[in-house]
């Protein structure tokens, strides 16, 4: 085996204090970068969590909706205008909008409501750990997530409340469904939801529509397009893609993760190149006899690339587990943290670039070392 | 037939430093070093001997001149063709050792070879034959800081010869060694120029390795002043032994 990676390696371990300041860079860079991402990919799946839960084809939505949660209304003449389109095989109202919850001690919260036909909903209460989503049929009652009873002072299946003074009973509780508003999300029948948000009887806020068996998507969007004015019709993919823009790039929350992202890296790679740097030229009188004795500039550069590469190992792994402890931390939260595996991998490779890049201004040093220089010293 | 010296710097001029600063270190310096044989290059500071080893070590490039390594120019050879020929003929011993303080002594010598790109186990033999040759075969596994200053600077010595070098240069070996030390790594040295294959060019200015000499070649001022074959301890020796 070549000694370039062992002598990288003691080189490496040899200033202990040094070690710790380039892993210490590389862990505060990778667990920034790791947790904005993580925040990131979070806060774009909850953005369009409803979109992702929707049985729907095509989303017909009024015209000039920025996101899902934009409470404007359309006429269910347009529903039926929809019906008429060949290759529309269904096309489900969907009311949303915000109420206010009257708590058992009389408190009030808002909520965000989302009521859909019990009998052909497209958009249903998941992950349901009690009741069922065939009890929002039953007159009053509501779908709520098992993370609000806090806030809607709920503690079981069967309770009661109130929203907009009419009577509710929570007959199916989820897991999981929060809002990145922290507005609690409540589920309901179409007719109650329309009842708590004010809206008239042949008003939804969407239609939600399923294609026949066979027929092209796009095709039938386009169809809708010509036949329907002053709404917009959107494929489920165009209706996230404009939901999670809206959030992530309209409101700049994006833009603020990408940012704090960013400067994670650019500290890190500082810092990786400065201790990286100052080790080659404690080194340099090594590096110096390496030359002398006749060593390739490569050989060299490898010895340097080799310790790059050890610290972003050690540097990835103490950010990983640090990443995992706030996955694990932030799970139950208003936002949690989320990494993927593809994440995971992304951000290792992140990390031996930037090691490796950092080890640029290192190589170039040895570049110019004088192997002269070892008659001197 | 004649054998071309294993090294040989012909006329060579180097000047150092720029504008006012310039100043010519060689002027006009020969020199030939052959197998089998010691030449101790002696002169004061300053003197030019620095660098007429660094330009005989294939490190500095002559400002003029010509430098014949086994009878081939090296003239016009970049950075990177001048390590290759360093790496393939000269091996180094430094005044100060120059070993690397993390890895072992048998890691030490090693490295001459793996910079070869050999890293077999063939090498790791060669390299603790070169460490047994230097009389540090128990030593293998230790530290430089583990090892004297003698020890130290005979772990150089086997670095130097496990390549298979044509030449040694050495320079000041003995500078930093008492007086025992420095007598024994001598010896050493003296031995390994023996060998018909490799010569050894010592740069010093130490009047007491005068005696294992072949050959004493003086410069001053950036030119050579003298030169002498000697009679050396190795020689008086093998005389004496015929006498007997």
């Amino acid at each position: 085996m070549s000694l370039a990676p062992k002598l990288a390696f003691r080189n490496l371990f040899h200033d202990r204090l040094r070690l710790i300041a380039t892993v210490i860079g590389i862990v505060f860079s990778i667990v920034l970068v790791t947790i904005q991402m993580g925040l990131y990919v979070s806060f774009e799946r909850m953005v369009t969590v409803m979109i992702d839960h929707a049985d729907a084809d095509l989303w017909i939505v009024p015209r000039g909706t920025k996101c899902f949660e934009d409470p404007s209304l359309l006429d269910e003449r347009e529903r039926f205008r929809a019906l008429s389109v060949a290759g529309v095989a269904s096309a489900a109202p969907l009311v949303i909008g915000f109420a206010q919850w009257r708590t058992p001690t009389g408190g009030n919260t808002p909520i965000f409501m989302i009521g859909s036909d019990p009998r052909d909903a497209k958009l249903r209460p998941w992950n349901l750990i009690e009741g069922s989503a065939d009890a929002l049929a039953i007159p009053g009652a509501v779908a709520i997530d098992r993370s609000y009873f806090d806030r809607l002072e709920t503690t079981r299946l069967g309770d009661y409340a109130e929203i907009g003074d009419q009577k509710v009973q929570v007959l199916a509780i989820s897991n999981g469904i929060r809002s990145f508003t922290t507005t609690p999300y409540v589920f309901a029948a179409i007719d109650r939801a329309r009842a708590y948000t004010g809206t008239a009887a042949n008003k939804a806020s969407y239609f939600l529509v399923r294609v026949t068996p066979g027929a092209n998507v796009i095709d039938v969007r386009n169809r809708l397009r010509a036949q329907l004015s002053d709404v917009e019709v959107l494929t489920t993919g165009e209706f996230r893609d404009r939901s999670a823009n809206f959030w992530l790039f309209g409101t700049g929350a994006g833009a603020a993760l990408f940012a704090g992202a960013l400067l994670g890296l650019i500290v890190g790679t500082v810092i990786v190149a400065q201790t990286l740097y100052s080790s080659t030229k404690d080194h340099l009188n090594e590096f110096a006899t390496l030359r002398a004795i006749g060593s390739a500039g490569t050989y060299i550069h490898q010895v340097i690339i080799y310790q790059a590469l050890l610290s972003a190992v050690i540097g990835f792994t103490i950010a990983a587990v640090i990443g995992w402890i706030v996955v694990v931390a932030t799970a139950d939260t208003a936002l949690p943290v989320v990494i993927t595996p593809l994440m995971t991998v992304m951000l290792l490779l992140l990390t031996v670039t930037m090691c490796v890049l950092s080890a640029v201004a290192a190589i170039l040093k040895v570049m110019r070392i004088d192997p002269a220089m070892v008659f001197t010293r | 037939m004649t054998v071309a010296p294993a090294i040989e710097a012909i006329d060579i001029v180097k000047f150092l430093g720029d504008g006012a600063g310039r100043v010519q270190a060689l002027k006009g310096v020969g020199l030939a070093v052959s197998g089998g044989e010691m030449t101790l290059l002696m002169g004061p500071s300053g003197s030019g001997k620095t660098t007429l080893l660094s330009i005989l070590g294939c490190m500095l490039t002559p400002t003029s001149g010509t430098v014949l390594l086994g009878g081939q120019t090296i003239t016009g050879a970049n950075p990177e063709q001048l390590a290759k020929i360093r790496r393939e003929n000269i091996g180094f011993v430094f005044q100060s050792y120059h070993l690397f303080p993390t890895l072992t002594a048998l890691d030490n010598v090693r490295l001459a070879l793996d910079v070869r790109g050999d890293n077999s186990a063939r090498a790791q033999q060669k390299s603790k034959e070169a460490l047994a040759r230097v009389g540090l075969a128990l030593k293998m596994k230790s530290y430089p800081r583990e090892l004297s200053g003698g020890e130290q600077q005979r772990v150089a010595i086997a670095r130097a010869i496990v390549g298979s070098a044509s030449i040694i240069l050495a320079d000041e070996p003995t500078a930093a060694l008492d007086s025992e030390n420095g007598h024994a790594i001598m010896v050493l040295l003296a031995e390994i120029a023996k060998d018909r294959e490799r010569g050894v060019l010592v740069v010093t200015h130490d009047p007491r390795i005068v005696p294992f000499a072949n050959r004493i070649v003086r410069i001053e001022d950036g030119k050579i002043v003298g030169e002498e074959r000697a009679e050396t301890k190795a020689n008086s020796k093998r005389g004496r032994s015929r006498a007997l």
